[in-house]
């Protein structure tokens, strides 16, 4: 309560005790200070809105208490009618006062329970919202694509039914070659096949365009493998091919260790061991630490702590020749990897087969 | 390729570690796969004497021996009943282990102490391949005199490491141990020691002895032949045998062994004939006659062709060149005269016979890819040398040696600079021609030149780029900086096209599909399955099988497996979506490449989705491609993959580009369905050509909508589309949107009609419509559905 309050109780009874009054002037105040009390009294214990309202018309309201009280100032002397009416409004203003403060504290009390009443279970699950997702090969080949083309790289595309010119023999493999065996190929006639690497996109793109060339190329590649954990007779392949005046085998270890790192995370170590392919030289492959172990050597990298993930080479000059480039004056780099490799050792898939079953089951992972 | 490091080192001087040597050789471009650890598995057996052998006191079937093993005399227990004292045996001694993780403990056997174990062949896993009657049922015998106590291992030479090598087919002259070591020497730093070749005198002649006529000259550059006399077939040594076994081949009998040791020693295939079954003791090379026949070493009768090249006798095919002798001229037990062959055949002429027969020889690997011109004179006589050395036979005088092809060695020039230039390095001259003199090139430097001379064995060098890989590799791949190209700034990005796809994909996988990839080849049954006759189609010449033989044209098929296989293992509901490749043969046979076709397909079951569900999907993305306005929905009732009533063409323009339906309940059946399969195919490349997903932004409204609905009694074939094209065209530029909210049949609608409720939405840009001129919209809105397709109000 204010102390302005005590304030002028305390006024009001040093009136009472200098002056004497009339019976009638003390019989109001003793109804209002009764009315006074009895209301502080009741407003304090009522325990809903609804009785509070009750005891507002009965204490304040048109018909109520205080009203009929100051109906009888009339009766009062004159000079008493002032003092009279300040103390009704007194009064008046001190039960409104106390009827607010208790109405709000029923309505906190009111909200308190509301809200108790309102209380869920928080750990029951959300409602459901399906929305489908990428295959992992799909996933896997734009973050890839994605970290190529923040080097510059376009991506492009080549047919999957491909002249075997462009397949072999563009790409140094005239028929005589002993790794046409290697790659054992689907024939639709003698001169058109399904590719067995994206690499015939190379001469395809080089025969389109001058250098600078600057191109990665995803695609599906085809090989007559029976099927098992680890092959498949269709997978998939991204090609690179950057051909330009004074492209070295030091810019593409440059551009191959960034990509190995953007895919793998910055800690991930590169090796480059020289390799063979008709189609590059000098020719390498290149492996990573191993994505599971991080290098300290396991199952999945034969204790070796390295796996492989790309071929890689210098483009060969009849390569370069092939696309109508001349390689006195450009040189150029590729590389390939298995896209299906790629994504089982991200994403620690044990079975190249489960790619292509498509269990829902196991497209919800990704 | 596969070396046993024993082997190895008596070429090279090895140094290093096993795993360092591994290490290296890798990084020098001879990648190791993985080291086998002979003889890991046993340990603390040795070589012990048999003094006595004396009755156990407490059992019948024991004996208790007194062995001595070198250093002291050990008590052993055994039952095993075949030896006999001094006889020379394994005795596995306290602590030993065997394989199999068997450990062997000094113990008692019925109250007689045991010190050790006497061995039979198989405790130790070892075979008759191994050692000569290591598999009889008892304790091996050793024949041999050995030191007693020494290891076991080292008696049987089990104790090798093993290192697999891969070989790339351009480096035929590594598949060989000599190969490797001149690799190893180079890359360790160390020297390299071949076998000298020497032969003993020999008596006779060759030319009284045998002929050889080469026939053809070019697929044969050269044929070298050695005769032996007085045959002593038998088993080679444990050392040889042990060599073969442990590269990979089966030892046969020591004429054989020879021939294969060599091969593996130096790289060069040989062949040795019966030479009293060779017919007037002529060996002709030539190609096959139509008709000939041969039955190979492998006891297959095989048909040859005229292309195929062979050696033949006087009269008769008695091998196929390169590939695999003829049972014919084998040599047997009795054998008693041969005629060795060393020769160089064209590899491409191996490969195509090879492949022609289905037949692949170590022989015919290293053929394919080339033999070095100068091996089989070397060879042949390192074969003489070994048959001296191991008095299996008398070597007659003399060497045929025909040669139809040049000998001298390849010469190239290259300016050292283009080398650095390739690798991003800055090597002087001298770095390179040290590196270069390491591999056994010559080489002279004059200003920016290199005058180089290869190696005849390294058949695989002939532009500048080669040398510059051998620099590199022996310089070290590690050793070259990475670098980022400089030059030009490079737009990185993908095509308008691809971009597309990807959003087509986002707005899928946003409507709750799954993205599927499968096969690109299908079955010709698919057809049947779908209930359709199979269209014209690219067919593979050499499938897998009958069941992924033709390109598909079509994804239906695909998806409806992908859901089948689904259902079969109890997903009770399934969303797909792919995005793939058909392919259409523009003419037949196949001239020129198949037009290539991205197809969208989408599949769906279970979930009570309906044919709208499916709509849905197809519109969202309409709307999304910028499309919707412009596609119109037709009924497709003749379609036999699809439902009759629930199925609908997809037009943009006026151009058909895809089928969306309900499948038709016999097809259905056909994958194992009884539930509703919802499924769409849309040519992605025709409706991306068509799509236009830029977005411009219109003015919010500044006035408010009038809404009004409309309920309309109609005839039930009577389309929603009929009823939408009159009221948009009717409603005119103030009608904003009409959206279909209700479709009822049933009571209080006549049989045969339908009721359709409408809410219409008026809008006009520039004021606020007043009642009474959407009154007259909408009058004439009704009025015209009325004329035109009998509506009632309802």
């Amino acid at each position: 309560m204010p102390s302005s309050q005590s304030c002028f109780w305390t006024k009001v009874f040093l009136l009472y005790e200098e002056k004497s009054y009339g019976r009638k002037e003390i019989g109001m105040r003793h109804n209002l200070e009764k009315i006074r009390d009895e209301a502080i009294e009741n407003i304090s214990k009522v325990k809903d809105l609804e009785h509070l309202e009750r005891l507002r018309l009965k204490y304040l309201g048109k018909k109520g208490e205080l009203t009929r009280i100051l109906r009888g100032m009339g009766d009062l002397p004159a000079e008493e009618r002032p003092i009279m009416g300040r103390l009704a409004n007194e009064v008046r203003t001190l039960i409104q006062v106390q009827l607010d403060k208790r109405r709000k504290e029923l309505e906190e009390k009111l909200l308190e329970y509301r809200l108790r009443e309102e209380t869920i279970d928080v750990t029951v699950p959300g409602k459901k919202i399906e929305r489908g997702n990428l295959h992992p090969l799909t996933s896997v080949c734009n973050e890839i694509a994605a970290i190529f083309i923040g080097m510059g790289f376009e991506v492009v595309e080549g047919p999957d039914v491909e002249l075997e010119y462009y397949n072999f023999e563009a790409l140094n493999i005239p028929e005589s070659h002993p790794s046409r065996d290697v790659q054992d190929t689907f024939y639709i006639t003698d001169e058109i096949l399904l590719r067995t690497h994206t690499s015939p996109v190379q001469v395809r793109t080089m025969e389109e365009k001058d250098p600078p060339i600057k191109i990665i190329v995803p695609g599906r590649v085809y090989r007559s493998d029976d099927v098992d954990a680890t092959h498949s007779p269709i997978f998939h392949q991204i090609e690179g091919l950057v051909v330009d005046e004074n492209i070295t085998m030091a810019d593409l270890k440059g551009v191959l260790d960034v990509f190995v790192k953007e895919l793998f995370g910055e800690r991930t170590q590169t090796k480059f061991r020289p390799h063979y392919f008709p189609f590059t030289e000098p020719s390498m492959e290149v492996d990573a630490t191993c994505v599971t172990c991080g290098g300290k050597g396991c199952r999945v990298c034969s204790d070796t702590g390295w796996i492989e993930i790309l071929g890689a080479g210098m483009v060969h000059p009849n390569v370069l020749k092939y696309g109508g480039i001349d390689p006195d004056r450009y040189s150029g780099f590729a590389f390939g990897l298995g896209l299906d490799r790629i994504a089982n050792l991200k994403y620690g898939i044990d079975d190249i087969r489960l790619l292509y079953e498509n269990d829902i089951r196991f497209l919800r992972q990704f | 390729m596969l070396v046993p490091l024993s082997w190895l080192k008596e070429y090279v001087h090895i140094d290093v570690s096993t795993e360092e040597l591994c290490d290296r050789m890798t990084m020098t471009g001879s990648n190791v796969e993985t080291v086998i650890r002979v003889g890991e598995d046993i340990e603390g057996v040795v070589v012990g004497k048999i003094l006595t052998i004396e009755k156990h006191p407490n059992a019948d079937r024991l004996v208790i021996c007194k062995v001595d093993i070198g250093d002291r005399i050990i008590q052993v227990v055994t039952g095993a009943p075949n030896i006999s004292n001094g006889d020379l045996v394994p005795v596995a001694l306290d602590g030993a282990h065997l394989p199999g993780d068997v450990l062997i403990k000094k113990g008692k056997l019925r109250g007689v102490v045991s010190e050790g174990m006497l061995c039979s062949g198989e405790e130790l896993d070892l075979t008759d391949q191994d050692y000569q009657g290591a598999e009889v049922d008892g304790i091996l015998i050793l024949r041999e005199e050995y030191p007693l106590g020494i290891d076991i291992r080292e008696a049987l030479l089990l104790n090798d490491e093993i290192i697999e090598f891969e070989i790339t087919p351009n480096r035929p002259d590594c598949l060989s141990i000599i190969g490797i070591a001149r690799e190893a020497a180079t890359t360790i730093g160390s020297s390299l020691s071949p076998p000298n070749i020497e032969l003993s005198p020999c008596t006779g002649n060759i030319y009284s002895e045998a002929k050889v006529v080469v026939k053809d000259k070019e697929l044969c550059p050269r044929y070298c032949a050695r005769v032996v006399n007085n045959i002593r077939i038998g088993e080679s040594p444990l050392w040889m045998k042990r060599r073969l076994i442990n590269s990979g081949i089966r030892p046969i009998n020591n004429i054989v062994d020879i021939t294969n040791y060599v091969m593996l020693e130096m790289g060069q295939p040989m062949h040795a004939f019966d030479l009293d079954k060779v017919e007037d003791r002529t060996i002709v090379v030539r190609r096959a006659k139509a008709g000939e026949t041969l039955v190979t070493l492998d006891d297959v009768d095989r048909e040859l062709k005229p292309n195929m090249l062979v050696i033949a006798d006087a009269n008769r095919p008695i091998g196929l060149a390169g590939i695999m002798g003829g049972a014919n001229t084998e040599i047997t037990e009795d054998t008693n005269c041969i005629i060795l062959e060393s020769a160089k055949f064209d590899g491409p002429s191996v490969r195509f016979t090879s492949k022609e027969l289905g037949l692949r020889s170590e022989a015919s690997t290293r053929f394919e890819k080339g033999i070095d011109i100068n091996l089989p004179r070397e060879a042949i006589d390192r074969a003489a040398q070994l048959i001296q050395e191991l008095g299996v036979g008398n070597v007659v005088d003399g060497v045929i040696d025909i040669l139809n092809s040049d000998i001298e060695p390849y010469e190239l020039e290259v300016r050292w600079m283009d080398i650095n230039n390739l690798l991003g390095l800055e090597l002087t001259p001298n770095d390179m021609v040290e590196i270069l003199k390491s591999l056994n090139f010559g080489v002279r430097h004059r200003d920016d030149i290199l005058d180089i001379v290869v190696p005849t064995y390294r058949q695989d060098i002939s532009g500048m780029e080669d040398i510059a890989e051998e620099i590199a590799r022996i310089y070290g791949y590690d050793n070259i900086p990475k670098t980022l190209m400089d030059g030009t700034v490079s737009r990185g990005r993908k095509t308008e096209r691809q971009k597309k796809i990807d959003y087509v994909r986002d707005i899928l996988i946003g409507s709750g599909l799954y993205e599927i990839i499968t096969y690109s080849f299908i079955s010709p049954k698919a057809y049947d399955m779908l209930g359709k006759e199979m269209p014209e189609v690219v067919t593979i010449l050499n499938p897998l099988g009958e069941d992924q033989s033709i390109m598909r044209t079509t994804l239906m098929s695909s998806m409806l497996e992908v859901l089948a296989r689904n259902k079969s293992r109890k997903v009770e509901s399934c969303s797909l979506f792919e995005i793939g490749k058909i392919f259409i043969p523009k003419s037949l046979p196949l001239k020129e490449l198949p037009e290539e076709r991205q197809v969208l397909s989408i599949g769906i079951y279970g979930n009570d989705m309906d044919f709208y569900n499916l709509k849905g999907v197809v519109e969202l993305m309409l709307h999304e491609l910028g499309l919707f306005e412009k596609t119109k929905f037709v009924p497709v009732t003749t379609d036999p993959t699809f439902h009759p009533g629930r199925t609908a063409a997809m037009k943009i323009e006026h151009m058909e580009v895809g089928i969306l339906g309900e499948v038709h309940p016999k097809i259905r059946e056909n994958y194992g369905f009884n539930i509703p399969i919802l499924l769409a195919e849309i040519d992605l490349d025709a409706m991306l050509d068509l799509s236009n997903t830029q977005k411009y932004y219109r003015g919010l409204p500044k006035f408010p909508a009038v809404e009004r609905d409309l309920a309309i009694v109609v005839k039930k074939d009577v389309l929603a589309a009929e009823i939408y094209d009159i009221i948009k065209e009717s409603g005119g530029d103030m009608l904003e949107t009409v959206e279909l909210f209700d479709i009822y049949e049933g009571d209080q609608i006549p049989e045969g009609y339908k009721s359709m409720a409408y809410s219409l939405s008026y809008r006009a840009p520039d004021r606020t419509l007043q009642d009474k001129e959407v009154d007259i919209i909408h009058e004439r809105i009704i009025n015209t559905l009325e004329k035109k397709v009998e509506a009632k109000l309802r």
